[in-house]
């Protein structure tokens, strides 16, 4: 269980990013705030559009092209501030101390450079290694995250792998500078289910080893239920419950977490009609008023749509957006 | 966004449709000329600009003004046809072949390499050569050698068109062939042939005037701007304008179709 | 047309790619290798019934299902409708009216220069199923409300609309032809979570509504075990088993049904499990195994497994597994 009380290691603290397309402005990331704790499991979960993959990018301030800009928050990692560092300074950070992985294995590794050279490429930045010696610890690194014949493959390149197989090469460059905080976006959506089983508990046995924190973005449930500690659900920008894994899942205190956990098939009896969420998220750049998901729920009144509902604390670090909570079964 | 707006937005497009507008405004207002850009008229030649020779003239007293707008309708018109025709023929041959695939795609494609061995001026030369100078056998000359360009870009687009879902799902409708081709692949390969079309204006402008600067296409005493600059040639240190400005004209076409390419790339390509 | 005959029976559908060399295999002389895609496949449809297609990437399901909808020709085996061959003895048009299919990618599945309403307009007319242009205007307004879609879109183009509204304006067009089939090659893959459910939702309505059969082909188990009455599982080309969907949670026959299962991450954070559900990767589908397919990875692996290739035998009626040692849960 992860310790709550001692400092955490990840702050953010009222993020706002905003997507500027021409003609209009979308807050992707409105106003959230977390903290992941030393050596536990942070898990960022959400629907496509709900923020999660923004607020992670906005964390290392990697968003590939797209026309976002950090408006306001604090993200402190370290002592340090990390939206008022350089970008000299944050890219020290970066692959060192807070690592990152991807999605689509097959365009996050370079497909011109051989893996060896692409696992060492962080040790040899970060850690000065001279070549013989980053290729050493390639080669550890390849074993450790259960690539067969390590000492191979280290110079093939990354179309000779598998997807299953890429993601663990990730896996092992994200770990090459033995950061504190690996960031997992949507690590293992694109991959078969028992490779997923094998790629998830593979992050899991490594962060106990390296001693260090994960963040998880996913949208699948089972994912969350499975590896996170501690868990964030988001919607249309915003975190709408906040809670240690168990707790989300026995007693849910928001209407979209509870409408999430009604609408996954496979829990229910087989040929039943599935709960879905009727009507689709808003559209960020134009937003309902007050609470995003009253259009939606179950259990809206009028005072929900007068103004955003505040994060309030509903037990032991548990937290939910919804001034209704009371009301929830 | 509409493609309208995406059009106001995109600097290119504006630019260019308003340097080819104002190119049109010229050529519409030709006519308006009070001198004729054949006649002969040795008393008034080799005149520099001045007030009632705007450009000056050329060493037969001819306006040059007037013949350089005249020359504009001729190199424009051959210039659009010898892109319409190619375009047409190579797309059909080019989506066909790319739809059929097999051997027929095999074949078509050796003709394709083989001619693109080739470089692009020494078979026109060779063609219009042989036939002899004059507009039909330079829309031919084009036609048979520009193909290809167009068939190599929409058979590209093709091969992956015909493998998207709403493809299979036509097919899988029982539509036939012909409708296939026609209604669903056709008009979602046919942007980036529109693209390249614009780019082989210029490209086409500028082999049609070398062609007449060569003596192998327009004929005198037609204005053809290739013609005007070959006929001002021997004049160039006494009366530079008589080369220079059908030259000029040259250039100015060739940006705004440049920048009508750019633009309906953004347009019809929009990114991001 | 044999009344007794299923409505769709599939016989050792066998479909092969040829090889592509690289320039360097050429040189080094190494022999083409034709990739296996479906290995000899069977099975049976019964009207109105939905058969569930799983299986991970690899084993055959989108291919089989290609061939099943007329879209790949077989290699080998035959797909007959009725007791008569489905492709080859009537036109496409006509075979076009028994089975259709649903795609993975919504945002692929229309093409982009057409409205939904010419879309849709187009497969009317082209089959004659309504003359003039105000009974065709209405058909097409009839298929919209069918899959849940106001008829006041219908003018618009397909990129106005989301993935699942999308799904449903390819299901209407799908329906337009009255067919009595349906493959959908995992319709809610690309979709969120909450959307899927409406799709599959809808699925389930038009089956009871239109007394339709599905072929349903997803890597989601969980998805599958909603819409299916019977569940076949794919593992390089082969099905390995097949149950009611009942059976096959409850009581798992073939080894790999079994670490599919236990892969699923279950959302219940008081159930964790801790080991792996299944070592090793998915052979070269070029190079398969000697033996059993699943002999390089499977738990229960004898020496048996990695000499016979077993058959898929019926351990009961509606049950059949290709496992020398099905159900058998004890290692070695």
């Amino acid at each position: 269980m992860a310790p709550i009380h001692t400092q955490p290691l990840l702050s953010v603290r009222d993020l706002v990013t905003v997507f500027e397309m021409p003609g209009r402005s979308a807050r992707g990331v409105d106003g959230v705030s977390f903290e992941v704790g030393q050596g536990e499991v942070f898990g960022l979960v959400g629907e496509s559009g709900c923020g999660k993959t923004a607020t992670c990018r906005s964390i290392l301030r990697l968003f590939a092209g797209a026309p976002a800009r950090i408006e306001r928050g604090e993200i402190l990692f370290g002592g340090l501030d990390l939206l008022r560092l350089d970008e000299e300074r944050l890219s020290d950070i970066r692959g060192a101390q807070v690592a990152m992985i991807f999605q689509d294995p097959m365009t996050s590794l370079n497909p011109t450079m051989r893996i060896g050279a692409q696992i060492g490429e962080g040790l040899r930045r970060h850690q000065k290694l001279g070549r013989a010696e980053a290729r050493r610890r390639a080669f550890e690194l390849l074993a450790s995250v259960g690539v067969p014949n390590p000492a191979s493959r280290l110079d093939d390149y990354p179309h000779q792998f598998s997807g299953g197989m890429r993601q663990r090469v990730m896996i092992a460059i994200a770990l090459a500078c033995r950061p504190k905080l690996l960031i997992a976006d949507e690590p293992t959506t694109a991959l078969d289910v028992t490779i997923q089983d094998q790629i998830l508990k593979l992050l899991l046995r490594l962060k106990n080893e390296y001693g260090m924190s994960v963040l998880i973005v996913t949208h699948d449930l089972g994912v969350v239920a499975q590896t996170c500690d501690r868990v964030a659900v988001m919607y249309a920008g915003r975190i709408a419950e906040l809670a240690e894994a168990r707790s989300l899942f026995r007693n849910p205190r928001h209407p979209y977490t509870r409408a999430l956990l009604k609408s996954l098939p496979g829990l229910e009896i087989e040929g039943r009609r599935l709960a879905p969420i009727g009507g689709a998220p808003p559209d960020l750049a134009r937003l309902p008023p007050g609470c995003r998901f009253h259009p939606r729920c179950a259990y809206a009144v009028a005072e929900c749509r007068a103004q955003l509902p505040p994060l309030i604390l509903v037990g032991e670090g548990h937290a939910t957006a919804c001034i209704r909570h009371e009301s929830l079964p | 966004m509409t493609s309208g707006r995406r059009a106001l937005r995109s600097p290119s497009f504006v630019l260019g449709m308003g340097l080819l507008s104002a190119v049109v405004v010229g050529m519409a207002l030709t006519p308006l000329s009070p001198y004729d850009p054949v006649a002969v008229n040795l008393s008034e030649a080799l005149q520099p600009p001045n007030a009632s020779h705007w450009l000056g003239t050329d060493n037969l007293g001819r306006d040059v003004l007037t013949r350089v707008m005249a020359a504009a309708w001729i190199d424009l018109q051959i210039a659009l046809v010898c892109v319409a025709l190619p375009f047409a023929l190579g797309s059909v041959i080019g989506a066909v072949s790319g739809y059929v695939g097999g051997r027929t795609d095999a074949i078509v494609m050796r003709v394709v390499d083989i001619l693109w061995a080739f470089p692009f001026y020494v078979l026109v030369v060779a063609i219009v050569g042989s036939l002899g100078p004059g507009i039909v056998n330079m829309y031919l000359a084009f036609t048979l050698v520009v193909w290809i360009s167009f068939a190599r870009i929409v058979r590209g687009e093709v091969l992956v068109v015909k493998r998207a879902e709403y493809v299979l799902a036509a097919r899988l409708l029982g539509f036939s062939h012909p409708r296939i081709v026609l209604r669903h692949i056709l008009p979602n390969v046919i942007t980036p042939a529109i693209i390249y079309a614009m780019a082989d204006v210029v490209l086409t402008i500028v082999a049609v005037t070398s062609l007449s600067f060569l003596g192998l296409g327009i004929q005198p005493p037609a204005a053809e701007w290739g013609l005007m600059i070959a006929e001002g040639r021997n004049f160039i240190f006494d009366a530079w304008w008589i080369s220079t400005f059908p030259g000029l004209a040259i250039i100015l076409v060739g940006i705004a179709f440049t920048l009508l390419g750019d633009g309906l790339d953004d347009v019809l390509r929009p990114k991001g | 047309m044999n009344s007794a005959a299923p409505l769709l029976q599939v016989n050792s559908l066998v479909k092969g790619f040829p090889a592509r060399r690289s320039l360097a295999a050429l040189m080094r002389g190494e022999k083409p290798r034709a990739l296996q895609a479906v290995r000899g496949v069977s099975l049976e449809l019964a009207t109105g019934e939905t058969l569930g297609l799983v299986g991970e990437s690899g084993c055959g399901k989108s291919t089989l299902g290609r061939c099943i909808a007329g879209l790949y020709r077989p290699t080998s085996g035959s797909v007959f409708y009725r007791g008569e061959p489905l492709h080859g003895r009537e036109t496409r048009r006509q075979s076009s009216r028994r089975v259709q299919m649903i795609f993975q990618d919504p945002y692929a599945s229309l093409n982009p220069q057409l409205s939904v309403e010419r879309t849709l307009a187009e497969v009317i007319r082209v089959h004659g199923l309504a003359k003039g242009r105000s009974a065709i205007a209405d058909r097409v307004d009839e298929l919209l409300l069918q899959v849940g879609l106001s008829p006041q879109a219908k003018s618009q183009l397909p990129h106005t609309f989301s993935g699942g509204q999308r799904q449903r304006i390819s299901i209407a067009r799908a329906l337009a032809v009255e067919p009595e089939i349906i493959i959908a090659d995992e319709p809610v893959s690309a979709l969120d979570v909450s959307i899927q459910a409406q799709i599959v939702n809808l699925f389930i309505e038009l089956r009871e509504r239109l007394g339709l059969a599905y072929l349903f082909i997803a890597h989601d188990l969980n998805v599958v075990r909603h819409v299916s009455d019977r569940i076949a599982v794919m593992y390089l080309g082969q099905i390995v088993e097949v149950a009611a969907t009942r059976e096959l949670f409850r009581q798992p026959g073939h080894p790999y049904t079994r670490s599919l299962l236990s892969a699923i991450p279950k959302p219940d954070p008081d159930h964790r499990s801790h080991s792996v559900s299944l070592e090793g990767e998915l052979p070269d589908p070029h190079f398969p195994p000697s033996g059993c397919n699943f002999n390089t990875r499977c738990p229960l692996v004898v020496e048996r497994c990695r000499i016979e290739s077993p058959e898929l035998l019926e351990h009961s009626p509606a049950r059949a597994v290709r496992c020398h040692r099905a159900f058998q849960v004890e290692v070695g």
